[in-house]
Parts: C-alpha cells; structure tokens; sequence
C-alpha cells in the first residue's frame, strides 16, 4: 500500500509526538496535540459550543462527530464552514469561533424554545 | 484500467473486501475520508495521542493492507460524486485536509466497485435535544476512541441497542462519570424479540460473554443500566445543565409520574444506525424492503451490474458481519473482472449466521412509535433549518401527500447543509404518521431522502478544477501547486 503524501506542509498523523502544532483560537495561543481534530481540541480545552445558528441564533458544538451532521463548523484560516470534527489540526492554523449574537431569535422558524426553560 | 476495483470505506469491511480483491489478483484503491484506515470500528488514536488501544487483530490487518503490493491507500480521500458512465461508474475524489479548499481533485474509472460507506448513528428528537452537550453516541465514542478526550463530566448514556455498551466502556476510560445508561426497550420486549428467533440467538452465543463482560464492567463501576427507560427532554440555556428521564411504556410511551430530573454537562443519545446510502443511491442500487439498507444477494452483489456493497450499508450487524461480508465482495468483485477466484465458503458461512444474529438484533432492539409523543410543537425536527414539529405538523396538513420534494420546500425539511441525513428519516416517520391520521399516502420515503448528488462537501471554488479523463492507473487529477493552507 502506498498512502499518499497530497497533503504535506502539515503533520502527517506518522510524525509521532514531536512537533506538537501550534495554533491560535480566537486569537489566543494554543498547543495542541498531533492528530487532534478541531473539535478534540475545542471539547478538551472545555468548549460545548462554538457557532450559532442563522436562524434562532442557537449554539452549536459538536453532535455527530463522524463528519454527518454539520454543527460544528468553525473558520480555519479564514476558510469558513469547516467541520470541526473532521478537521485535523496543523501547526500554524488560525482557527476562529464565531461569536455568539444572543440572539433576540425573531426570524427563527421556532422561535427560541426549543431549550426547555432553566437548568 | 481493466483490473482495477475501488473500494469506497475503510472500515471492517472494506478493508476486507480490499485484501480479498488484491489477494486475488487484482488492483485494489481503498478510498476513505479518514487519515487512517480502521473506519468507525477500529477507530485509533492517532500516534501523537499516546494510549494505544489497537487489537492484535487490527494491527495485522493494517500491516497487510500497508504491505500489500496490489493495494493503493488514498487516505484524507473522499469520494464526494460517483456518475455512471459507459460500462461503469465514474469516482470523483478530493484528496486532503477536511473542508480545505485546496485538495487535490481525481476522477477514478474503476471496473468494479465495493461500497462499504458504513453508517452513522440514529438521533430521535427531543426536546432540547439541540442544546450544546447532546451529542450522538458514536459522537462520545469517536471523541474517546480517537482523541482520547471524554465528552463531557458527568455523562448520561441513552437510546437502544448493544452499541450502548461499548461506548458506556470508553467513557469510563477516558475518565467520565457516567451517571447511568438508559435502555429504551424493555427486558420483556427484547427477550421476545429474541425469542422470536431461536436459531439466530444460538448464532449470537458468541456474543454473550462480551455481554456479560460489559454488564460487569457497569455493575464494578456501579452505573446502572436501566431498561424501558429515555430521555425525554434536556434542559439549559447555552449548553445542556439537566435532563428529564422517564420510564416508558413497551411502545415507548411515558409511564405517567414517572419523570425524574437528573443533573448532567452531557448526553449521548444513540438509537441505532442510518447507512450512508448515497452513493449506493447514485449507482442506482435497489434498496432493501425498508428503504434504509441496499439490496445484495449472496456474492454481495447489488442490482447494478459491477456495483458490490458490504458492511452496515446492507444492514446493521456489527464489524465481524461487516468484515465477512467483505471477504465475500471483494472476492466476487475480483470474479466480475474475469479473475479465477475460489468461493470463499468460510466467510459465506459468517455471513449467514451474522445476519441471522443481525435479524435477531433488530428485532430486540426496534425504534417504537412512542418516541413521537416525546415532542412539542417547538421541538426542532430538522437541526440544520431550524424546522420545529409544530412547522412540520402545519406543512404536513397543508401540502397533504404531494410528494416528498414538496413536503421538503414547503417546510425547508431535509435542505439544509446536512441533506436530510439527520432529519430525513425521522421526518418521514413523523409525516407518515401525520398522514396516517389523515388516511392519505407517505409523502417522504428513505430512499427519496437519501438522492444527494453530492455524497461529500465540496466547495463551488474547487468545482472548477475538476478533471475529466483519467490517466494510465484510470486516475486523473488536478495538481494544483499550493496546498498548504498556513
Ligand atoms: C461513530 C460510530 C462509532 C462506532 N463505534 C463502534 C465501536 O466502538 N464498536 C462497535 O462494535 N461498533 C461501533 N460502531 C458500529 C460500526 O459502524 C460497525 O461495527 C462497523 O464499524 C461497521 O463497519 P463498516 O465497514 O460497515 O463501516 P465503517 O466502519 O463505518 O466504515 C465506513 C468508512 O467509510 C468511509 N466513507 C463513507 N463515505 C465515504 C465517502 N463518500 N468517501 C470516502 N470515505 C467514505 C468512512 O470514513 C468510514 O471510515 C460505530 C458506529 C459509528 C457511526
Ligand atoms: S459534529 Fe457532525 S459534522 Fe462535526
Ligand atoms: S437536520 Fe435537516 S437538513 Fe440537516
């Protein structure tokens, strides 16, 4: 089998331990780990929730983790709309949360009420 | 290239089907989208995250496949079109980083083709079931098979299905208090389910010492494992605090009065498994009977000529099943290219006892229709449009039984950037359940749910650097000349 190398320019998940990637989140230095994926690095560093909706302005983080259900997009590099569960983190990424509007959720279909009330 | 099989899915049973075409003589492309081969299966941490869980087994097999000098492995790969074309079908692939605009672009014309996509985890709604901290439980399971990472503190494990268990034991060792694990069918329930099927449940025996290690591992740990039991709503206002559980009834009912409120920080909710079936879709496969799985016969052979499918794609049964079945394709996908293979009679025998053990599984551990009485009129439905029951109801009662492209533009359902993968078929219950009570005809089937021309992401940039005429190894592809991304 020959794997192939298209990708290069980035830790490939056989560089082992050394070189842990730098990155910045939200402006903010980061080391992260190699073969760690966006959303590893944002659930470890205790982030549930990274992006809001359009509609509702509701949070959003992970929810499916294999890559199906696009919730956990996020900016990688000034690249939008990137999932972060699939994404492997390379040195150098500027990865960029979005912030939350809170929303007033007029446009939503749904309005805001899906949450349940309080804790 | 005459010889040339592609195999589109890395986990158990593409890998399988990869080493049985090669090993009979022919050119093997293993695709995935994962950096390594393994699949959801043999999901590994990478290198980088210390704590190798690797079984023998999967070591051996990866070695194989590495060493193999007929198998080609494109990882970072996926393949996001596939279009028929005189004698076969066309692979469009995009190799590199997830969502990177700069991936290197192929066409692959393959000979014959093993479909081994494998499937992604079933979510029913609920209320709440959109806050941050619900995830799936695969979601919890690749978090902690693949990063090592738990997801969330004190962690509530629900749905249906034995796959509750092995996702209950990686939590534990990534270090989450796991507060309980709710079994939605009951004992009773699943016993008959079993009962119903003697022969299948003696083909499962193999089975029940791992059951009954995993209901040890729960009883040291003294997590409770409770049957007839869900999560009917989750509670918070940015991400989840506290959940409602409720006892139900055998059709999934709440039991009145039985509703307890537990605090929690996570959720992982699994009922079940939804294959990735558009690929198979667009190679124009017939589904099975429930419109979820593809047909195969025997040989694993779908009913498009050339087409082979294998693993959860053709049905839900875990990953020995899953690698027998692609011993099977990938021996008859070596025998459509003319290429003397031997009838590989001792994985046609797992087969056929895994699918009596599959049958048996389904049959115990079914989604019932009292799941739908769990939502209120501004529980979403479709997570990705925001489309809430109540907007459903309203389009359903509308647009009653015009056809499911309708229900979908009229309620926004299933057009998100999702593609109704999640929605889709929980959608089509919900509205045929609507229907049903207006005595008018399903608008929404799976299979409708499941046409998606375009079966991976792609950026509207990158479609301008597709190739269309594949090279010598039938391979063609842009070679675009930056792709760092830094
Ligand atoms: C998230 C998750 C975790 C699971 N964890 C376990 C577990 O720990 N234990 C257990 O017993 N069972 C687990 N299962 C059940 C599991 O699906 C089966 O036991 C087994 O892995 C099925 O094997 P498969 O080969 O059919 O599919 P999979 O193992 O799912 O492999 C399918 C592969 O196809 C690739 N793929 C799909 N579409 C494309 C495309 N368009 N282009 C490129 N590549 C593509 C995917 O990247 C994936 O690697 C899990 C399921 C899920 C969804
Ligand atoms: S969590 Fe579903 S796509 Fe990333
Ligand atoms: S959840 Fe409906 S389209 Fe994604």
């Amino acid at each position: 089998m020959t794997p192939e190398a298209d990708h290069r320019g980035r830790p490939g998940p056989s560089t082992g331990d050394a070189g842990a990637p730098q990155v910045t989140v939200d402006g903010v230095a980061v080391t992260a780990r190699t073969g760690q994926t966006v959303a590893g690095l944002l659930v470890s560093a205790g982030r549930t929730s990274w992006r809001s909706t359009r509609g509702g302005g509701r949070p959003r983080g992970l929810f499916c983790g294999i890559g199906v259900c696009f919730d956990c997009l996020v900016e990688v590099n000034g690249v939008p709309d990137v999932r972060a569960c699939q994404r492997l983190v390379a040195d150098g990424d500027d990865i960029r949360t979005a912030p939350r509007p809170r929303p007033a959720a007029p446009g939503g279909p749904a309005g805001d009420g899906t949450r349940t009330g309080e804790a | 290239m005459a010889r040339l099989i592609a195999v589109v899915g890395a986990g158990p049973a593409g890998m399988a089907a990869a080493l049985a075409a090669a090993d009979a003589g022919a050119e093997v492309v293993l695709v995935d989208a994962a950096p390594r081969v393994g699949g959801q299966y043999h999901r590994q941490p990478p290198p980088g995250l210390a704590d190798q869980h690797a079984g023998p087994g999967f070591a051996r097999l990866e070695a194989e496949l590495a060493g193999h000098p007929r198998v080609r492995h494109l990882a970072e790969t996926v393949v996001w079109a596939l279009e028929p074309r005189p004698g076969g079908h066309r692979l469009h692939l995009r190799t590199g980083p997830a969502d990177s605009p700069h991936r290197t672009a192929r066409v692959l014309d393959p000979a014959a083709l093993v479909l081994a996509t494998g499937a992604h985890d079933r979510a029913l709604p609920f209320p709440g079931w959109d806050l941050p901290g619900v995830v799936t439980a695969g979601a919890a399971q690749a978090l902690a098979k693949g990063q090592r990472v738990a997801v969330g503190r004190r962690v509530l494990l629900a749905g249906t299905g034995p796959f509750l268990f092995p996702v209950a034991q990686s939590l534990i060792e990534v270090g989450a208090h796991l507060v309980g694990v709710l079994e939605a069918n009951r004992v009773g329930a699943t016993a008959a389910g079993w009962l119903a099927r003697p022969a299948a449940l003696l083909a499962g025996r193999a089975k029940l010492p791992e059951l009954a290690g995993y209901l040890g591992l729960l009883a040291r740990h003294r997590i409770a494992y409770r049957t007839g039991h869900a999560v009917l709503a989750a509670h918070g206002t940015d991400r989840v605090e506290a959940v409602t559980t409720a006892r139900l009834t055998r059709d999934w009912r709440v039991v009145p009065g039985s509703a307890r409120r537990i605090a929690v920080d996570a959720v992982c909710v699994g009922f079940g498994f939804t294959p990735q079936l558009e690929l198979a879709v667009a190679a124009g496969c017939d589904l099975d009977a429930t419109g979820t799985c593809v047909r195969v016969d025997i040989a694993q052979a779908t009913s498009t000529p050339g087409v082979f499918a294998a693993g959860e794609l053709t049905g839900v049964g875990g990953a020995d099943l899953a690698a027998a079945e692609g011993r099977v394709a990938g021996a008859s996908a070596a025998r459509h290219l003319g290429l003397a293979v031997p009838v590989p009679r001792a994985a046609l025998r797992q087969v056929r006892a895994g699918r009596g053990f599959a049958a048996a599984l389904a049959g115990a551990y079914p989604v019932r229709p009292g799941w739908r009485s769990w939502l209120t009129e501004d529980t979403l439905v479709c997570r990705c449009e925001e489309v809430s029951y109540g907007a459903l109801c309203q389009a359903v009662r509308q647009r009653a039984a015009l056809g499911g492209r309708v229900l979908r533009l009229t309620s926004r359902v299933g057009l998100g950037p999702c593609q109704g993968r999640i929605c889709g078929r929980n959608a089509a219950e919900l509205a045929e359940a609507l229907l049903c009570r207006a005595d008018q005809r399903p608008p929404l089937t799976p299979a409708a749910s499941a046409r998606r021309p375009i079966a991976a992401p792609i950026r509207l940039g990158e479609l301008a650097t597709t190739p269309t005429e594949p090279s010598e190894h039938g391979f063609a592809s842009t070679d675009p000349t930056d792709r760092s991304e830094a």
